[in-house]
């Protein structure tokens, strides 16, 4: 699936929530389920700043695709993460950096999440385009 | 006592709207209040009538709005019980004036070697620039150890005090736990050693009567947002014989007496501290603040915030997934906690789909966070306008947040 398909099945999930609960309780729900992270990855390293709750974020190369694992010390983070995961992860580095994420303001995340929270969001993207940069400018000194 | 709080609650228009549909309850008031109307009104008033700058024209609105502007000094020293308005430097903020004080004494005053004392409690705002001018001057700062409910260790402070101390500066009440320091003991043993105590008054302000010359400090700060005033205002009280030898802070306009390109005679107290124009609206609006918390009466107030206080705790002691932190004899105005295993943050994003702001975080108290282990805590801060109907509102938030993350 391409991430404009992923984006759309989220934003068709999300369009089933009748109020916030129900939406926090999906969050909550994939906070739960998240891939955890390799505990060597709970470093300073790979922690990510700008959120109120901790959040660690990892990334590997398979078969010209950016694997992206993650975890956080708060449910709901995990649960955001996780989500972004969901439509980020298994691309492309070229696919990754072109995409402009639309499905966060579609689903309600940006307007739900207050401004310290939506940095931390806006973190999570940032970090993942960065690992897709790298993976991107590797690939092109290779060739 | 005729403390009517649903009277009180119609004097502050920012309590009175929906958040998600649902009526606020705001409980976060140590971090800043809201403003009763009347300070509203004063801020559009000043602004629509005699708004000009102060200390500087003979015309007439410059004469009015200087007049304000000192009336609003009187009436803080008497606030506060202070002797002269020489004592009496109007700030930015709390922060500020702690970095005036940092600044001022401790370049006149430290030496390499020398030390200052603060609490393993403060805000960070008693912590980095006290470390900033010990890092400056190669002195050294030492901490008061507390216990696991935040009280302090006076024995272990006794043992810290030597003759290199300089100045001791603790909080009045800690913001991250809202326990009330035993200053008067502090200020009792430093002064037995002839060191100078200054008290970081941002919450103690808000929930105690503050009497300077009785409780004998040497100096006090306050911001006026944390006190029902306009933001960008805060207070400095310094004893007299401090503030003399004391070099000014900021250089510039205001704080001068005769400028030479050769040399500079600096104003005398307070202006040797005030340079620049001042929020002059800001400063006359809080002057309507005082004003109005001396109607309502700081004894009516502190026993309706205490009962509320009471009341919350009990209610909250009855969740047993509850950590409350500050645990101690004698808190005022906040109570810091956590619902076991569910991480603050998770708590607070559904504390506030209720329509309840609550803080989540460190609250700009780090240190005391390691200690007690934790990223963070839930604060919720009470004034009082808050009511026991907003307490039962945050419980049933707090039972949600529960069972969807228990
Ligand atoms: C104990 C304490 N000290 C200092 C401050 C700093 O106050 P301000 O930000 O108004 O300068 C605060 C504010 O949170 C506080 O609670």
């Amino acid at each position: 699936m391409t991430i404009t398909e992923k984006e759309h099945q989220v934003i068709e999930e999300f369009s089933l929530f009748d109020d916030w609960m129900d939406k926090y309780n999906y969050l909550i729900e994939m906070g739960k389920t998240t891939p955890i992270i390799d505990e060597k990855f709970k470093t300073e390293q790979y922690l990510i700043s700008g959120c109120q709750s901790r959040v660690w974020l990892s990334a590997e190369m398979a078969d010209g695709k950016v694997i992206f694992k993650a975890d956080s010390d708060a449910v709901i983070t995990k649960g955001i993460v996780n989500l972004l995961i969901r439509v980020l992860s298994n691309q492309t580095p070229e696919d990754i950096l072109a995409t402009d994420m639309e499905f966060v303001d579609k689903i309600g995340l940006k307007e739900h999440l207050s401004p310290t929270r939506s940095n931390g969001l806006t973190s999570m993207i940032k970090q993942m385009k960065l690992y897709a940069l790298v993976y991107k400018t590797k690939k092109e000194q290779q060739n | 006592m005729n403390f009517d709080v649903e009277k009180i609650r119609k004097d502050f228009p920012a309590l009175n709207q929906e958040v998600y549909g649902k009526p606020l309850v705001y409980f976060d008031n140590a971090a800043t209040s809201q403003k009763p109307r009347v300070v509203i009104d004063t801020l559009v008033s000043y602004y629509s009538g005699i708004n000009s700058n102060v200390h500087r024209g003979v015309h007439y609105l410059s004469q009015q709005a200087t007049e304000a502007f000192e009336q609003t000094r009187d009436l803080i020293r008497d606030y506060i019980h202070a002797k002269s308005n020489s004592e009496i430097i109007i700030t930015k903020g709390a922060t500020d004036s702690i970095n005036l004080v940092a600044n001022s004494f401790g370049r006149h005053f430290f030496k390499p070697g020398d030390e200052v004392i603060i609490s393993a409690t403060e805000h960070h705002a008693n912590i980095v620039p006290w470390q900033v001018i010990c890092k400056d001057t190669g002195s050294k700062l030492k901490v008061i150890p507390t216990d696991e409910n935040g009280n302090l260790n006076l024995d272990s402070f006794k043992g810290l005090i030597s003759h290199k101390t300089k100045i001791i500066s603790v909080g009045h009440i800690s913001n991250a736990l809202g326990v009330v320091n035993p200053i008067r003991e502090i200020i009792r043993i430093a002064h037995q050693n002839n060191i100078p105590v200054m008290i970081d008054g941002a919450q103690g302000i808000v929930h105690r009567e503050v009497d300077v010359q009785e409780l004998d400090c040497d100096f006090y700060c306050f911001s006026s947002h944390k006190f029902y005033g306009p933001m960008g205002v805060g207070i400095l009280y310094g004893r007299e014989k401090f503030l003399e030898q004391m070099p000014p802070y900021q250089t510039g306009g205001e704080m001068i007496k005769s400028v030479t390109f050769e040399n500079t005679t600096f104003n005398e107290l307070p202006f040797k501290f005030e340079t620049g124009t001042p929020n002059v609206a800001g400063v006359i609006g809080f002057g309507a603040a005082l004003e109005y918390i001396k109607k309502i009466g700081m004894p009516d107030i502190i026993s309706y915030e205490d009962d509320l206080l009471k009341y919350a705790l009990k209610k909250l002691n009855n969740l047993d997934y509850l950590q409350i932190y500050g645990n101690s004899q004698e808190r005022a105005g906040v109570i810091s906690f956590n619902l076991k295993d569910i991480h603050p943050y998770d708590a607070g994003t559904i504390i506030d789909k209720f329509g309840i702001a609550v803080r989540t975080g460190n609250h700009c108290a780090q240190p005391v966070m390691d200690f007690l282990g934790t990223t963070g805590t839930i604060r919720a801060s009470m004034a009082f306008y808050n009511t026991r109907e907003e307490v039962d509102r945050l419980l049933v938030a707090i039972e949600k947040v529960k069972e969807m993350f228990g």
